[in-house]
C-alpha cells in the first residue's frame, strides 16, 4: 500500500500556501542474517547436533577430526534445513499462534519461496557432503530423516492426527544413528536403542509443552493431543511414555552395550522422569482436566524432560570413553 | 493493486543497497567456505586410507 505524505508550505509573506508532495514512504522489510539463521530453528538444533555427536563418540572406530567435524555440521544443517521447509509449510498456522507468531515468514520479512529454496538447497547440500565425507549409508540416513520430517510429519500428519508427534518423532531420533553411521558405516544395536529412547521420549516431552500451550494450538487447528483428547487423557499418557521410558533406557545397560557409568545415570533421571510426569497427572485440575495451578508441573516437567534426555547422551558418552 | 512500491525513497534506496551489499559479502563468504570445505575433504581423503568401502584387491 502506498501513502503519500502531502505538506502545507509557505514559499514566504504574503503568498499563498502551495501543496508540496513529499516523496512517498512505503515501509521496506528487509531480512536480516538473524532472521535466516532463526529459520533454521537453533534450538532445535542444538539437541540434534549433541545427539549426533554422542552417536559419533560413542561408535567404535576412528573418524578423521576434520571428517568428524564436517558430519557434526551436516548434521546440523540438514535439521536446520529440515526446520526452514517445515517453517515454510506452516506459515499459515504459525502466524495464528504466539510462540510462533515472531518466526520470520509470518512477520513477513523473508519471502516463503526463498525460505523454501534456502531450505531445499541445504537439505540436498548437507546429504551430498555428509555422504561425501563420510559414506552413503550416513548420507541416507540423513536425506530420510529430512524427508521424514518434511513429508510425513510436517505435511502428512501435523494436522490430521493427534498420534502426530508420536509417529513424527522418529524424525529426531535420527541423529545419533546417523553419527554411529559416519564413523562405522552401518547401523548398530545401541544406536538404534538410542533411537527408540528418543522416540519414546519425545511424546511426552511434546505433550508437556502442548498442556500448557493448548490455547495456541486450539487456535491454529492442529490436533495436538490436549486439543483432541483432553488434558486428563493427556496428563496419563505422559505418564505412561515416561513409565516405559524407564525400562527402555536401561536397555543398553542390561544388555551389556555400556557400562555402570550409564545404568545408573539411566536409573536416576528415569525415576526423575517419571516422577514429574507423575506430578503433571496429580496436578490440582477441573473435571476436564485443565490445570488449576497454571499448568506449573507441565512446566516443569518439560525443563525436566529436556535436561533428561541431554543428561542421558552425555552419560553415555562419558561411559563409553571411560570404558 | 499491487504491494510493490513505484519507486522508492533516496534513504530506502540507500538502505536497501547497504542490505543487498551486506548480502554478497555473505554469499561470497559462504562460497569461500564451500570451496576451504571441498579442498579441506579433498587433502583429508586423499592422504589417508579409505576405511568403510570394500577392497578393490581380489584376495585370491
Amino acid at each position: 500500500m502506498t501513502t503519500e505524505i502531502v505538506v502545507l508550505a509557505t514559499e514566504g509573506e504574503g503568498t499563498a500556501p502551495s501543496l508540496i508532495r513529499s516523496e512517498p514512504e512505503f515501509p521496506i522489510y528487509e531480512s536480516t542474517t538473524g532472521d535466516w539463521f532463526a529459520l533454521l530453528k537453533p534450538r532445535v538444533m542444538r539437541l540434534v547436533v549433541f545427539t549426533g555427536l554422542v552417536g559419533m563418540l560413542i561408535a567404535p572406530g576412528h573418524l578423521h577430526p576434520f571428517l568428524a567435524a564436517v558430519a557434526v555440521l551436516c548434521i546440523a544443517i540438514g535439521a536446520g534445513a529440515a526446520g526452514a521447509i517445515n517453517m515454510w509449510y506452516e506459515r499459515d498456522i504459525d502466524a495464528l499462534m504466539r510462540r510462533t507468531a515472531k518466526r520470520p515468514l509470518p512477520r513477513g520479512v523473508i519471502e516463503p519461496s526463498e525460505a523454501l529454496g534456502f531450505g531445499v538447497t541445504l537439505a540436498v547440500g548437507s546429504v551430498v557432503v555428509l555422504g561425501l565425507a563420510t559414506n552413503i549409508v550416513a548420507g541416507a540416513i540423513l536425506a530420510a530423516s529430512i524427508a521424514f520430517y518434511v513429508f510425513v510429519y510436517t505435511i502428512w500428519l501435523k494436522r490430521r492426527t493427534p498420534q502426530n508427534i508420536v509417529i513424527g518423532g522418529a524424525a529426531g531420533a535420527f541423529p545419533p544413528v546417523i553419527g554411529w553411521a559416519a564413523v562405522t558405516g552401518h547401523v548398530g544395536l545401541l544406536p538404534m536403542l538410542l533411537f527408540a529412547i528418543v522416540f519414546c521420549w519425545t511424546p511426552p516431552h511434546f505433550w508437556a509443552m502442548s498442556l500448557y500451550a493448548h490455547a495456541d494450538y486450539e487456535r491454529a487447528g492442529v490436533p495436538m493431543m490436549p486439543v483432541v483428547a483432553g488434558a486428563r487423557s493427556t496428563r496419563r499418557q505422559i505418564v505412561l511414555y515416561a513409565a516405559a521410558l524407564l525400562p527402555l533406557s536401561l536397555l543398553p545397560w542390561l544388555l551389556g552395550l555400556t557400562g555402570r557409568i550409564y545404568g545408573v545415570t539411566a536409573a536416576v533421571l528415569g525415576a526423575a522422569f517419571l516422577v514429574s510426569a507423575i506430578l503433571v497427572w496429580r496436578d490440582r485440575q477441573e473435571a476436564d482436566g485443565r490445570s488449576l495451578t497454571g499448568d506449573k508441573p507441565a512446566r516443569m516437567c518439560f525443563r525436566v524432560s529436556l535436561v533428561y534426555l541431554a543428561a542421558l547422551f552425555a552419560a553415555i558418552a562419558v561411559d563409553r570413553l571411560l570404558a | 493493486m499491487s504491494e510493490h512500491p513505484d519507486y522508492l525513497s533516496r534513504a530506502q534506496s540507500v538502505s536497501i543497497g547497504r542490505k543487498r551489499r551486506g548480502r554478497n559479502v555473505i554469499l561470497l563468504l559462504m562460497l569461500v567456505a564451500l570451496i576451504a570445505l571441498f579442498f579441506g575433504l579433498s587433502v583429508v581423503k586423499l592422504s589417508r586410507p579409505q576405511q568403510h568401502e570394500p577392497s578393490t584387491q581380489n584376495p585370491i
